[in-house]
């Protein structure tokens, strides 16, 4: 075992490590050694060829087969430099103040949030993209909220030079999306801060360590590490933990440490969501684009969110219901496809958590509660009226069945998609948005952490990420990923006693 | 093993299918999954069955072997039902199976069909000539892109 001695490790490089890193480099600039773990890869720019079968398997957790212990639900997040910041669509939505008072950390102030992301939306560029950049798969889904009578809002997103290649979410093979690999990361490492790829974090010890870091597959993608391969203890003055909803928690049960919360895990919540599509007469311009300018937020009233996005072939086709020819007549209209994607807004519930199996690995234990699931029935009908409204042929709604819906069925659509053809296991749900398992509040009883990602009762532990969510953000959860991150690395700086 | 290129060009060996033992059984059901199938040649088969074996390679021997079982009861399920195995089925009746298969009251079997569709449409779909099919361009040059 080799042993290492740095001031500050941090686990995980993705919307919160990546911050917490950048935050922190002024401690490097000043002599402090600083470093990042991260479990995966980091890529060269031309490797990001924007082909499904060879990016996802190398961007994601799992290859992005992440399944819940009840094999009902597929979870996705990122596994390389940069975390999940280089897997989503950059969309950057200010932390919703309704939600953030509605969870009632004691100490969490709302504008102090609020000042944090918009500091981190003006560094990554966030904006509305111009009118003429947008493709008809957006511009349907707008005009079809209008004529069903919604409101469709446009994303903030954080793309620099964006090309439209519509392959966000397989990496930007433009380096135009500004994730933390892009920008905190790289500003980091400039003031001194290391970063070690393929350094995957087994256990935490008293103020150490344990790591090990892999070596590179002969053909797989991305570089090897900066580090030997081998196993590593590397003692730290302060231990911040930003390894996702699932990896923290799961490293924190791993290591069992004495005076920990026994609530470690729980809370866990990630917006489960559908992928629906529908076919219009015509060719619309819809895998060249943007894919993802436009929600409708439906939160409060139903408890739901509406999301444009475009995948890719074999994505569609997982998250298709059926098979057979129906299923493959609406693959082979993939050029006339519009596609809206459907978020339950869940809440955090007993049962619901991250735990870990006798070998150490991460376990999600997820539940569909009968209001996530009227939810997502609520979602995919007013989907449904807006593939319709904007002038959609056919609906693929997968809890309708048979799941087709012609447009003269457009009258009944509550009978025709409805609660009762939701089966689990049957029905393809997917989720992005990992949140929870070592939430925020005011002692060990209710929660893991202070509101400033401090772990109750162990002054050098702190975690920085999605994890700290005690409840559903509701939203696309980045920026705020970023802002409670910062918060809690400037809190870091502020504190003497792990120094 | 022979040597195997997948999509990133990058020679390495060919792992093995999950399916070698059920092959007919597999091609049976992936071909009622996405009907298209039945014209794919030997090569085309070989390369659907291989991105399947790569994607299965780092999963656990335990669920390679499940796989294979579930494939294999998925042959003979129909003799109760229809005195006959899945491979002496008629299209239509392989079709109206596993649409009941899909929709089983028991989880266990809805899961098992989902996990192997899921996998049926990543081989036929992560080949080329799949995607090709749908009509799908994405391109990473974008609006760039001549279409």
């Amino acid at each position: 075992m080799i042993e290492r001695q740095y001031d500050v490790v941090i686990v995980g490089s993705g919307a919160g490590g990546g911050t917490v890193a950048e935050e922190l480099g002024g401690l490097a600039r000043d002599g402090k050694k600083v470093l990042v773990l991260e479990k995966g890869p980091r890529f060269a720019d031309s490797e990001f060829d924007g082909r499904e079968l060879s990016m996802a398997p190398s961007l994601y957790a799992e290859e992005g087969g992440f399944l819940t212990a009840e094999g009902t639900m597929t979870l996705a997040f990122g596994s390389a430099y940069g975390g999940s910041t280089v897997v989503y669509t950059g969309t950057s939505m200010q932390p919703p103040e309704r939600v953030i008072r509605g969870w009632g950390v004691p100490g969490l102030d709302f504008s102090d949030l609020e000042s944090r992301a918009r500091k981190y939306a003006e560094e990554n560029g966030v904006h509305l993209l111009p009118p003429d950049l947008l493709n008809e798969n957006n511009r349907l889904f707008v005009e079809g909220c209008e004529k069903a009578g919604y409101k469709a809002e446009q994303f903030p997103i954080n793309v620099r030079g964006c090309k439209g290649s519509s392959l966000c979410n397989l990496g930007c093979p433009n380096a135009a999306k500004q994730g933390t690999h892009r920008v905190q990361l790289p500003a980091a490492e400039r003031a001194g801060v290391e970063v070690v790829t393929r350094a995957e974090a087994l256990r935490i010890e008293e103020r150490a360590i344990l790591v090990r870091v892999q070596e590179k597959k002969p053909g797989s993608k991305g570089l090897p590490s900066e580090w030997a391969p081998g196993e590593y203890r590397i003692k730290a003055g302060a231990i911040v933990l930003a390894g996702s909803a699932i990896g923290t928690p799961a490293l924190l049960l791993r290591s069992n440490l004495p005076g920990l919360s026994k609530r470690v895990g729980e809370g866990f919540t990630c917006h489960p969501a559908h992928i629906l599509a529908a076919e219009h007469a015509r060719p619309i311009t819809n895998d060249v684009g943007h894919p993802k300018s436009f929600f409708l937020d439906r939160s409060v009233e139903e408890g739901f969110l509406l999301e444009t996005c475009m995948y890719f072939p074999f994505t569609t086709a997982k998250n298709l219901a059926g098979f057979g020819a129906p299923h493959s007549k609406l693959m082979h209209a993939f050029p006339r496809l519009q596609m809206i994607l459907v978020l339950a807004c869940d809440k955090a519930v007993p049962g619901n958590r991250v735990a870990v199996d006798r070998t150490g690995k991460p376990v999600v234990h997820y539940r569909f509660t009968p209001e996530v699931v009227a939810s997502l029935i609520r979602a995919t009908r007013a989907s449904a009226r807006i593939f319709f409204a904007a002038g959609a042929q056919r609906v693929h709604a997968p809890s309708a069945d048979p799941p087709l819906l012609e447009r003269d069925e457009a009258p009944a659509i509550d009978e025709r998609i409805h609660g009762r053809h939701f089966k689990e296991g049957k029905i393809s749900v997917s989720a992005a948005h990992l949140m929870g398992g070592c939430g925020m509040g005011s002692g060990p009883s209710d929660s893991v952490t202070d509101s400033y990602g401090r772990v109750h009762g162990i002054p050098w532990l702190r975690v920085a990420d999605a994890s700290l969510f005690p409840d559903s953000l509701e939203i696309n959860p980045y920026l705020t990923i970023m802002a409670l991150a910062g918060r809690a690395a400037g809190k870091l700086l502020e504190d003497k006693a792990w120094q | 093993m022979a040597r195997f290129f997948p999509q990133n060009g990058l020679p390495c060996l060919m792992p093995s299918s999950p399916f070698d033992s059920v092959r007919q059984v597999f091609r049976s059901v992936a071909a009622t999954v996405v009907p298209e199938a039945v014209r794919l040649d030997e090569q085309g088969w070989t390369e659907l069955e291989q991105i399947i074996a790569q994607a299965l390679e780092s999963r656990p021997a335990g669920l390679r072997r499940q796989l294979a079982l579930f494939v294999r009861a998925l042959d003979l399920l129909p003799v109760f039902r229809y005195g006959r195995t899945f491979q002496g089925l008629d299209a239509a009746r392989r079709n109206a199976f596993l649409l009941g298969i899909q929709d089983a009251p028991l989880l266990l079997l809805r899961r098992g069909f989902w996990g192997l569709r899921t996998l049926i449409f990543m081989g036929y779909y992560g080949r080329e000539e799949g995607r090709a099919e749908t009509g799908y361009r994405a391109d990473p040059r974008g609006w760039e892109a001549p279409r």
